[in-house]
């Protein structure tokens, strides 16, 4: 598994630069992913996605669907994109250090 | 070679052209570069490849890794991400992504076009291909994460290309050759797979469904494309007059002047044509009569089997007044056992700008993306809330065309408006005449 040095920490991932463990998860983490991702600045609505996908999680044991993570922040997908370019899978989860989508993609 | 592969080697007999010496063939043209290309991945990628497969011909097991999340930013999928589960001995193939790359209607190209594809595939990939994936897609096999981004770079500026579908979305829409090369095509089937292609770009690159959902083009009911198993919406050409009938040509044949099925059995002596035998007698509604050596057809019984049509194409001709039927829901087995498409339009013009194909398709999306359970495939949700729900959304009415039969169970469901007084019976006005 590589691993990662950060703001001091070290974080375990896979080839996909995925957390190897939620809980592992941070706020430096976030930072660490931002700019492989595309993104240059945070903003609240990168943070409210985050919060939203982890909350999921936590209670549900599984990612959202793309459906529910628009209706519940209230962004279309178009924004999703606009927030994160890799979109709500590639990008949004593996901020939020959940478990990488799984299936046929 | 890199690695001894000698299951692999006995690949290389018999007539069927041999994918191990094409691989070995490209391995061989990377080793020597006399082009000189800056290779951006290992040059030893396709002897990697065949070590790592000899390996699995060994353990007959796969030795790649699950899954692989890689892309490129502003889109959801179009890539494949894989690594080996043996990255130490074969470097070459431990970033192993698949591109999919979107493939022109009806898969007709120019030699420039492909060749400018080749040059770039050889630069930033292993030059090993699919042509094409099962979907439709040109399907590049092998490259690395860096070179992802590069190379959609040079794809979309340089050869006004785009990547194809993956993952919960519509995927590559793909179709036969339709009018392009076939006298059978009810509809342009290159025309509507392109612009549907076109028009829903968006939710072909940026996943937004419950699972996936494919759409395939069909020119006649032959299905060259095989819609009817292959896509969640299969469109299907079709006619609704009169198969134009040649008598002329119809004596060729029972003279013996053309070959039937176009000579599709000149293999084999099948004996005279017997157009009684091979025609008449084989048509599934028997609505066909050979006397007085005048072919008939009742053509309000025909099926549009395309029967007559396929065994004497120079005399049976489709008729005039075209357009095409919908069928919806095949998919495989997974979960709930293999659908084949259900006819839900019977007979719709396939008309530009395809406005009443569209108001379905849509009509079943705003359905399937609301009520769809995550991973379901449409022709589940079929199964789940019923064909009727789905009559409700298209706002289509039922017809017999709808069922290959009636119910023959008797549970059956009736809205509460259709039904005199209602649902909610009283039980004291009950009790009135019926005594406990
Ligand atoms: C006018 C007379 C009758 C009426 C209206 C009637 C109605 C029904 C109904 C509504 C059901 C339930 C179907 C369901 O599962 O949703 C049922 C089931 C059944 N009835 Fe009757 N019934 C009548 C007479 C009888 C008689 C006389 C017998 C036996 C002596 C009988 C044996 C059964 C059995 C065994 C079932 C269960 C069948 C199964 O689910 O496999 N019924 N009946
Ligand atoms: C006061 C007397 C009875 C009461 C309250 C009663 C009640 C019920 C109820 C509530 C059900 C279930 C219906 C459903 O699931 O939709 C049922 C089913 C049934 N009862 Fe009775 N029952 C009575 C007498 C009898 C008698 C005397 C017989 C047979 C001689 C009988 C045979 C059956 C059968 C065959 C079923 C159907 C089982 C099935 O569909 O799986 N019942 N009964
Ligand atoms: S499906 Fe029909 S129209 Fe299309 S290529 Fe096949 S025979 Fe021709
Ligand atoms: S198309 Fe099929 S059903 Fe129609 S007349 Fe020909 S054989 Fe019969």
């Amino acid at each position: 598994m590589p691993e990662v040095q950060f703001a001091g920490k070290t974080f375990v991932t896979d080839e996909d630069g995925f957390i190897d463990n939620y809980t592992n998860w941070s706020q430096d983490w976030v930072q660490f992913v931002k700019k492989e991702e595309g993104i240059d600045e945070l903003s609240a609505e990168h943070q409210q996605v985050i919060t939203v996908l982890r909350e999921y999680y936590e209670k549900n044991g599984i990612a959202p669907m793309v459906r529910v993570l628009s209706k519940v922040t209230g962004f279309k997908l178009k924004h999703i994109y606009e927030l994160f370019p890799s979109g709500p899978g590639k990008g949004a989860c593996k901020m939020a250090g959940l478990p990488k989508p799984t299936g046929c993609v | 070679m890199k690695h001894k592969t000698p299951l692999l080697d006995q690949l290389e007999s018999g007539p069927w052209p041999s994918f191990v010496s094409d691989l070995k063939q490209e391995a061989e043209v990377r080793a020597k570069n006399v082009n000189g290309v800056n290779y951006q991945i290992p040059v030893d990628v396709c002897e990697d490849l065949l070590g790592v497969l000899e390996l699995s011909f060994k353990h007959k097991r796969t030795h790649w890794k699950h899954g692989g999340i890689v892309g490129v930013f502003g889109y959801g999928g179009g890539v494949i991400g894989r690594y080996c589960d043996q990255p130490e001995m074969f470097p070459g193939v431990a970033h192993f992504h698949t591109m999919r790359i979107s493939q022109p209607a009806g898969k007709f190209y120019t030699s420039k076009y492909l060749k400018q594809l080749c040059d770039l595939w050889q630069f930033r990939g292993s030059g090993i291909t699919n042509m094409h994936g099962s979907t439709g897609d040109i399907i590049w096999i092998g490259t690395t994460t860096p070179q992802i981004e590069e190379i959609f770079f040079e794809l979309t500026h340089t050869l006004n290309q785009d990547l194809g579908g993956s993952g919960s979305n519509l995927r590559t829409p793909s179709d036969c050759i339709g009018a392009a090369r076939c006298e059978y095509a009810c509809y342009d089937t290159q025309n509507l797979c392109h612009t549907l292609t076109n028009d829903y770009q968006d939710e072909l690159h940026r996943p937004a469904f419950p699972y996936k959902f494919k759409f395939k083009f069909d020119g006649c009911p032959n299905c060259c494309v095989a819609s009817i198993a292959r896509s969640d919406m299969s469109f299907i050409g079709t006619w609704k007059d009169d198969i134009r009938l040649d008598q002329k040509e119809v004596k060729a044949y029972v003279g013996g002047e053309y070959a039937p099925n176009a000579g599709a059995h000149s293999g084999r002596d099948w004996g005279k044509f017997d157009i009684q035998k091979e025609v008449v007698a084989l048509c599934p509604t028997g609505c066909m009569r050979y006397e007085g050596g005048k072919l008939e057809i009742n053509n309000r019984e025909c099926t549009r089997c395309m029967h007559c049509i396929n065994v004497m194409p120079r005399a049976l001709r489709i008729g005039n007044d075209r357009g095409l039927s919908i069928l919806v829901g095949a998919k495989a087995p997974i979960l709930d056992g293999a659908q084949m498409g259900s006819l839900l339009v019977p007979f719709v013009k396939a008309e530009e700008p395809y406005g009443e194909i569209k108001e379905v398709i849509e009509a079943v999306w705003d359905w399937w993306m609301e009520e769809g359970k995550n991973r379901e495939r449409l022709g589940e949700l079929i199964k789940r809330q019923g064909f009727q729900k789905l009559l409700e959304v298209t706002n289509i009415k039922p017809m017999p065309q709808h069922v290959k039969e009636p119910r023959s169970n008797p549970y059956i469901f009736w809205k509460e408006d259709e039904v005199e007084g209602g649902f909610t019976g009283d039980i004291n006005e009950f009790r009135k005449y019926h005594q406990r």
